[in-house]
């Protein structure tokens, strides 16, 4: 099936949709947390009818629509570089992955799109409490469009619900529920979302502390201050509990990617966590090199983490890569093999089926059924190909977590102090908020680099990987595409942030 | 009962829904066309300030179109998806990048400290609305006069050519398709100015931009449909499979079903129609028949060129690579379940009816502008 791979293609088309992603990523976040933030600003503005509250709804508003606009921008593009970069995965799994991307356009951007307009423009055109609706429609709508989009990446790590068509050589759902509600999905729709919300508090308090320091509107600042606070530190508490969750999920569906997070080269019975070290680059599977140079470790407690149970066994790269017969473990090694004969019957199937050879199209057919299983492997060269890139996994993974951990602190800290009345004494609180803003953005692209890096080489794990999933371009068009956007990108966010930083600075509107 | 659709039944069902979500994109290309009036119809900062802001509460909803249209692709057509994306590389990433360059205009525009300058945004804006609606025209036309691409076993796309589909632009049947979109969608957009927007001055010189806009449509629109119905088109034997060319294939198509016929001449009339209400009649609901009849013409054209055993992504270099709606589409069970979730799109239809009439109840003028907070 590749006859010839152009493996600088690959990679550049592998940058280029990490490029795009990662830049999407910036303001999706944002988009996800903030418009809930909206809705309850709004939300109390009814309720009291304070015209305070709805300057300061309009205020974050403003913010909202200038990040909105991006967000929406670095959006189409993702769409359709399935089919421009990866048609070969297009159309291989189009049958499964095309269903929930159409399904977000229906039910979830047009949400988005239509009562965005109500929301913004309404204000003097609708009932208040028409208005009150279409703003937590927006809300719904980023929400339910993260849904979609998730349960299609979630497919990718976790392929279920489908089968190997061997007559059109391609995978076809099977089950539509199964895809929607995999444990994946609902792992990633839960950690996300909630990771957002996290970054939309921190941005308020952030935005908020600024006005506090230069002391301008603070009566707006403090109370969304508190409001955010609350938010941000019920989200991060979430967010704690739900990467727990998306930990085990790795650990049981993708085991390779949690290997290479923690740097586990060698199974363990009771595996140590590593709180944080220093990944020696140079190590390579199976060798006698140590995989850090430094590290601090918590014994069994990635035992305990990866399969809720202590002293159970963990599998490492090595396990991973050569197989552990002792814990019925087969490594990519065998799989390798395996995957090479599904590979060589069902070429045999197709071309006995074309010479209308049919009792070795059905050997080769049944052949072919017992090996499926292992097919992605067969296009591997080498076992150690199937270990994802082990130092930005390790090193995005830990500073995410670590900033994790600092997050619910910061919103504990304002919560205590404003409610203290002292927010306005404590200056380093203050600038640790704003310093707090991109740390949640850092933590967000970490978190992505995770999931995303360690899912190599697989474009759909252990089923399809990067090198088979793309289009026949030549490297340079590819290329040519990746420096446009960066250009234009880069671009748009320089006009953003300085169109965001100027409407701060002018702040909300005055009495 | 959907479960127990024939397969081609939906197959045919699911080339209707991409038909319509691409029929009410090349409606709602208004967007696009009052985008490109902006440098000549409007006097003065505030004429231009109520245009862009009649277009900025609708440009959101043009833009989702042609994202669904993108995903409906995907999930229904994936081979389609796959061999045009993947193939016609450049004329696609063109198109999307003068989306791309859309979105972030209108609230950027005027916004302090944007760093490009609203010359620069509004520049944005007639790219999107010239260059990429001719783009998309050009691609609409390769579905009647093919493109150069082959599909191997495994129906991986070799393209032939190194200008990825740009190529189509030097046809001048293709040419002609988007120049005459392009004409359409200024036509529409001047009718929907002239409808949302209360300011005699301005609505008089739209009414004016449309009938210009129309006269400059029609040379194109003819050579469109007289090359159309009397081409050699690309038919599909129904036992085997085989693509062949056909005379006259397209006028064959018009002819076999009642349907495409009736679609594009009576939205022919329909656009014009509209078109003489706002220009001679003085009448504000004109977009409305236009609307309607540029509807009803792209449902035509989409129709004529997948129905009736005709190959409607057609490869001019590898006849056999021809995708037609019934060798592109997804598998049985995955278009049964979209069906089903089809049910949900009137629904949708409908919030967006009711919050456009919400929003629209009162034309726009410069006195709202001047008092509104919340300005593009
Ligand atoms: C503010 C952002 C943020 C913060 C503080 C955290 N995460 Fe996270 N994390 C994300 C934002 C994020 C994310 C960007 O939303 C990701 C990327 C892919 C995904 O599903 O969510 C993610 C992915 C992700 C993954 C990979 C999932 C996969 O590969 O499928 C794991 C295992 C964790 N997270 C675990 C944690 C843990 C244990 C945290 C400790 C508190 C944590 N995350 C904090
Ligand atoms: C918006 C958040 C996301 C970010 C920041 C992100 C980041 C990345 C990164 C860093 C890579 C490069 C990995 C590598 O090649 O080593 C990548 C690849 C990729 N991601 Fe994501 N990703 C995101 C969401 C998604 C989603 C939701 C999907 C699918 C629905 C997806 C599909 C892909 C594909 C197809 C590739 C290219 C093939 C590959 O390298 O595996 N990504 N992404
Ligand atoms: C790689 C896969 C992705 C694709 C193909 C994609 C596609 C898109 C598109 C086409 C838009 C514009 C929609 C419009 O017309 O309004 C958009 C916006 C949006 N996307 Fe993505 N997206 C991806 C990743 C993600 C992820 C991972 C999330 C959330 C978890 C997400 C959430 C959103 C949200 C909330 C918006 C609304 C506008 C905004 O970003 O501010 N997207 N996306």
């Amino acid at each position: 099936m590749v006859e010839q791979i152009d493996l600088t293609q690959v990679n550049w088309a592998r940058a280029q949709f990490a490029l795009t992603a990662m830049y999407h990523w910036i303001f999706v976040p944002l988009t996800l947390g903030l418009s809930f933030l909206l809705a309850f600003f709004e939300s109390i503005y009814v309720r009291t009818g304070n015209e305070e509250w709805k300057r300061l709804t309009k205020f974050w508003m403003t913010l909202f629509g200038i990040n909105f606009a991006i967000g929406v921008a670095t959006g189409i593009i993702l769409e359709f570089e399935f089919g421009t970069n990866w048609s070969n995965y297009s159309w291989m799994v189009g049958d499964i992955f095309g269903a929930p991307l159409a399904i977000e356009g229906i039910f979830a951007f047009f949400l988005e799109a239509t009562f965005f307009a109500v929301m913004f423009f309404g204000w003097n055109k609708v009932s208040k409490g028409f208005h009150l609706f279409s703003t937590w429609m927006v809300a719904v709508g980023s929400s339910l469009s993260a849904m979609w989009i998730l349960v299609a990446n979630a497919w990718m790590q976790f392929p279920t619900g489908m089968a190997f068509n061997p007559d059109t050589v391609r995978f076809e759902m099977q089950n539509i529920l199964e895809v929607i509600l995999s444990p994946v999905a609902i792992s990633k729709f839960c950690h996300t979302t909630s990771s957002g919300f996290l970054l939309a508090s921190l941005f308020v308090v952030g935005v908020s502390s600024w006005f506090l320091l230069k002391g301008k509107h603070q009566l707006m600042a403090k109370r969304s201050i508190i409001v955010a606070s609350v938010f941000g530190l019920l989200s991060s508490a979430y967010v704690g509990f739900t990467g727990d969750e998306a930990a085990y999920t790795v650990a049981q569906k993708q085991p390779m990617k949690l290997a290479v997070m923690e740097g586990l080269f060698q199974g363990e019975t009771n595996a140590p966590l590593v709180v944080a070290g220093l990944i020696n680059s140079a190590k390579e599977p199976a060798d006698t090199q140590k995989p850090f140079f430094a590290e601090i470790k918590i014994p069994g407690l990635l035992s305990l983490l990866a399969n809720r149970e202590f002293g159970s066994f963990v599998p490492g790269v090595d396990d991973l890569v050569y197989g552990n017969k002792e814990h019925n473990i087969v490594g990519a090694s065998e799989r390798m093999e395996r995957g090479k004969i599904a590979i060589h019957q069902l070429k045999t199937y197709k071309e006995a089926g074309k010479n209308g050879d049919t009792a070795t199209a059905e050997a080769a057919l049944i052949a072919f059924h017992e090996y499926k299983d292992d097919m992605g492997y067969g296009y591997l060269n080498n076992p150690a190909e199937a270990v994802p890139p082990i130092g930005l996994t390790f090193y995005a993974f830990h500073i995410m977590v670590i900033l994790g951990s600092i997050f619910p602190l910061v919103f504990l800290l304002f919560l205590f102090f404003s409610f203290k009345g002292e927010l306005l004494y404590q200056q380093w609180l203050l600038y640790l908020g704003i310093l707090s803003v991109p740390l949640g953005y850092i933590a967000q692209q970490t978190g992505w680099i995770v999931a995303e890096v360690g899912r190599q080489p697989w474009a759909i794990q252990g089923l399809l990987p990067v090198t088979v999933a793309n289009s026949n371009l030549t490297t340079g068009t590819v290329q040519t595409t990746f420096f446009i956007f960066l250009g234009l990108f880069t671009l748009l966010i320089i006009a953003e942030i300085s169109i965001m930083v100027k409407q701060i600075k002018i702040g909300p509107e005055e009495e | 009962m959907i479960g127990n659709l024939d397969y081609s039944i939906l197959q045919i069902i699911w080339w209707i829904i991409a038909s319509v979500v691409g029929s009410l994109f090349l409606f709602l290309n208004f967007v696009q066309g009052g985008q490109t009036l902006l440098f000549t119809v409007p006097k003065g900062e505030e004429e231009k300030t109520l245009i862009i802001n009649s277009l900025g509460r609708k440009w959101e909803l043009t833009f989702t179109t042609l994202v669904l249209f993108g995903g409906a692709l995907f999930a229904a057509f994936p081979k389609f998806y796959a061999t045009s994306f993947g193939g016609a590389y450049w004329v696609w990433m063109l198109i999307l990048f003068t989306f791309i360059i859309q979105a972030v205009s209108y609230e950027y525009r005027k916004k302090e400290c944007n760093f490009l300058g609203a010359g620069t945004y509004e520049a944005f804006l007639f790219i999107n609305g010239s260059i990429g609606i001719l783009l998309i025209g050009t691609a609409v036309g390769t579905f009647f006069t093919g493109s150069s691409f082959s599909l191997n076993d495994y129906n991986q796309v070799t393209w032939q050519t190194p200008y990825r589909g740009l190529e189509a632009a030097r046809n001048f049947f293709n040419l002609s398709m988007g120049l005459f979109l392009v004409f359409n969608a200024r036509v529409l957009g001047a009718m929907y100015l002239v409808n949302n927007i209360d300011h005699k001055p301005l609505t008089d010189r739209c009414r004016k931009s449309a009938w210009i806009s129309f006269l400059w449509s029609l040379p194109f629109l003819g050579y469109v449909l007289v090359n159309l119905l009397s081409m050699t088109g690309y038919a599909v034997n129904p036992e085997s499979g085989e693509v062949f060319l056909q005379k006259g294939k397209y006028l064959q198509n018009l002819f076999a079903c009642p349907a495409p016929g009736l679609f594009l001449f009576g939205g022919l009339i329909l656009v014009i129609y509209g078109v003489t209400l706002t220009c001679f009649k003085g009448k504000n609901n004109g977009i409305w028949f236009g609307g309607v009849g540029t509807v009803l013409v792209g449902l035509a054209v989409f129709f004529l060129a997948g129905f009736n055993n005709t190959a409607f992504y057609p490869s001019s270099y590898a006849l056999q690579s021809s995708l037609t709606i019934y060798n592109a589409s997804s598998s049985h069970y995955t278009l049964t379940a979209m069906t089903y979730v089809a049910l949900g799109i009137p629904f949708v239809l409908a919030y967006i009816a009711y919050v456009w009439k919400q929003m629209n109840n009162k034309q726009l003028t410069i006195a709202e502008l001047r008092e509104e907070d919340e300005l593009y």
